[in-house]
């Protein structure tokens, strides 16, 4: 990790400013417009209907309006409840969220922190989120809360494999652990000599891919797995007890939580934020680089809220069986087929 | 050779995504490639256009007031009493010339409160004098709920928009009804 942010030479507390303040928007946009044109529109259209109309021109401003609602909310807190966990849970649930996106590269400077094993503390963040899941179902005092929230660890921590499993694949090919290394190695990269378009992964780890979405899909506790939050059997989960300002919190990281997975497989799998045809180091990719980034996030986030607005919710053992049975050992033989052919070629 | 099967989960994913194109282009031509999801759409928006519900839609009840013999079948079947009816006797002249006068009920009081009201039908079922019918009419909300008791005179209002009953099916013995006009 250089000093430089932004090709800069700033201070620590400028760019830890920087960083808080970048990271912020980073999170804030993506699970806005996530929100906005998937959960509201293309969810609305997949059911021959309109969605919010009303508040701005196409409901464009419904989110302010949501948001503003759960504000007004009253804050209700178990008499039972431990009070200072049940506070807590959603700060980690978020904070995990907003760390994740601290290693994202947005372009050839523009990233919040270039380190050499960023995929890794990634893939490292993206699981405390589960204790703060853990910790808002226990605290809550509430059956439906508990058992929503073993489900979601036992979910979170089964497919946290196949997750891993499916990134290590790329890891190999593209030979570093660094995003902006892998990143570099999918543009410089060439198909059987033909180098026009560089070698996005998604070609060669198609399998890795899947069940690196598929993963993801879990990993969110979206649908078809939703067990976690299942309001048929055990109300909403986790977040039954949360009302106003903290359920917004929880609803926030579960869409910037997809944002952020959204943009490490574009990153992984897309050849994140760089262009076919445009140098690497072009200094047009800083301003261009952050779009092009949101433009393949946006591919994959429809690719998720497509699986998650046509399947209906899986039974808890087949859940678990899928992971262990099915994507692991699916990941497993990727990982070898990917060792077998990185060193025959 | 059977056509090869195609698993469900592609299906299902095949179908939502035609959904969405359904409703995002539903235009032909030259327009196809504009997204208009209002057309595309089956959803009404409204306040903004009014919706046409289907002939016989529960929207409310309507009262043939002449046809009401104060029998109270109704009020008294009502399931959440909902019904208040009030009427009197009083002498009509007689049908011949020469003949006694007639003992009729006349009615003094029809009011439905519709806040209560469930739209269960029972009353316009058991009614034997074809004095009750149901109307798609819908807008009727009140911003107090004490303004939805509504009496005789707005009941009978409604009569002009109960629709005719449909044609029973062919080759059908049952008396055909009339709604009275």
């Amino acid at each position: 990790m250089d000093g430089l942010l932004f090709g800069l030479e700033l201070s620590y507390w400028q760019a830890s400013l920087l960083r808080v303040l970048g990271v912020l928007v980073a999170v804030i946009l993506p699970a806005g417009g996530f929100v906005y044109v998937f959960l509201f529109k293309m969810m609305s259209f997949m059911q021959s209907r309109l969605g919010p109309m009303e508040a701005g021109p196409y409901g464009s401003i419904q989110l302010l309006a949501e948001v503003g609602k759960f504000l007004q909310k009253e804050d209700i807190v178990p008499e039972r409840a431990d009070r200072r966990l049940f506070f807590l849970a959603p700060y980690i649930v978020l904070a995990s969220t907003f760390l994740l996106l601290v290693v994202m590269p947005f372009g050839p400077d523009a990233y919040f922190a270039n380190l050499d094993t960023g995929i890794f503390l990634a893939l490292g963040l993206s699981s405390v989120s589960v204790i703060g899941v853990l910790i808002a179902g226990w605290a809550s005092a509430n059956k439906y809360s508990l058992i929503g929230g073993l489900r979601a660890a036992g979910q979170l921590i089964a497919y946290e494999l196949p997750l891993v499993l499916a990134v290590v694949g790329v890891v190999i090919q593209a030979g570093t652990l660094n995003l902006q290394g892998i990143v570099a190695a999918q543009h410089q990269g060439e198909i059987f000599g033909f180098a026009g378009i560089g070698n996005p992964f998604v070609l060669t780890q198609l399998v890795g891919f899947f069940v690196f979405l598929i993963a993801t899909q879990a990993e969110l506790t979206q649908p078809p797995f939703d067990m976690p939050v299942a309001e048929s059997e055990i109300v909403t989960g986790y977040i039954t007890e949360y009302s106003g300002l903290r359920f917004l919190l929880f609803f926030i990281g579960e869409f910037a939580t997809a944002g952020a997975f959204a943009a490490i497989a574009a990153t992984l799998f897309l050849g994140g934020w760089a262009v076919p045809f445009v140098e690497l180091d072009d200094n047009v990719m800083n301003v261009a680089g952050p779009l092009v980034l949101f433009g393949k996030m946006m591919l994959v986030g429809f690719l998720i809220f497509w699986v998650r607005f046509t399947f209906p919710r899986f039974r808890e053992d087949q859940l678990q069986a899928f992971a262990w049975k099915y994507l692991i050992p699916i990941s497993l033989v990727n990982i070898l087929a990917t060792m077998v052919l990185k060193v025959a070629f | 050779m059977p056509k090869p099967k195609i698993p469900g989960l592609f299906t299902g994913m095949r179908i939502t995504f035609g959904e969405l194109i359904k409703t995002l282009f539903p235009r032909r031509g030259i327009l196809t490639l504009i997204p208009a999801p209002s057309k595309g759409a089956v959803t009404v928006q409204y306040p903004h256009e009014s919706e046409s519900p289907a002939p016989r839609a529960r929207g409310v009840i309507a009262l043939k007031e002449e046809n009401c013999t104060v029998c109270m079948l109704c009020s008294r079947s009502c399931p959440d009493w909902c019904i208040y009816i009030e009427g009197h006797k009083t002498k009509a002249p007689p049908r011949r010339p020469g003949g006694k006068e007639r003992t009729v009920s006349a009615l003094d009081r029809f009011d439905i409160d519709y806040a209560l009201c469930m739209y269960c039908g029972i009353c316009v079922e058991v009614c034997p004098f074809d004095a009750l019918f149901w109307s798609p009419e819908y807008e009727y909300s009140e911003p107090r709920l004490a303004d939805l008791l509504h009496d005789m005179d707005r009941l009978a209002e409604w009569m002009e928009t109960v629709p005719d009953f449909e044609p029973y099916e062919a080759g059908s013995n049952a008396k055909v009804r009339k709604v009275p006009r």
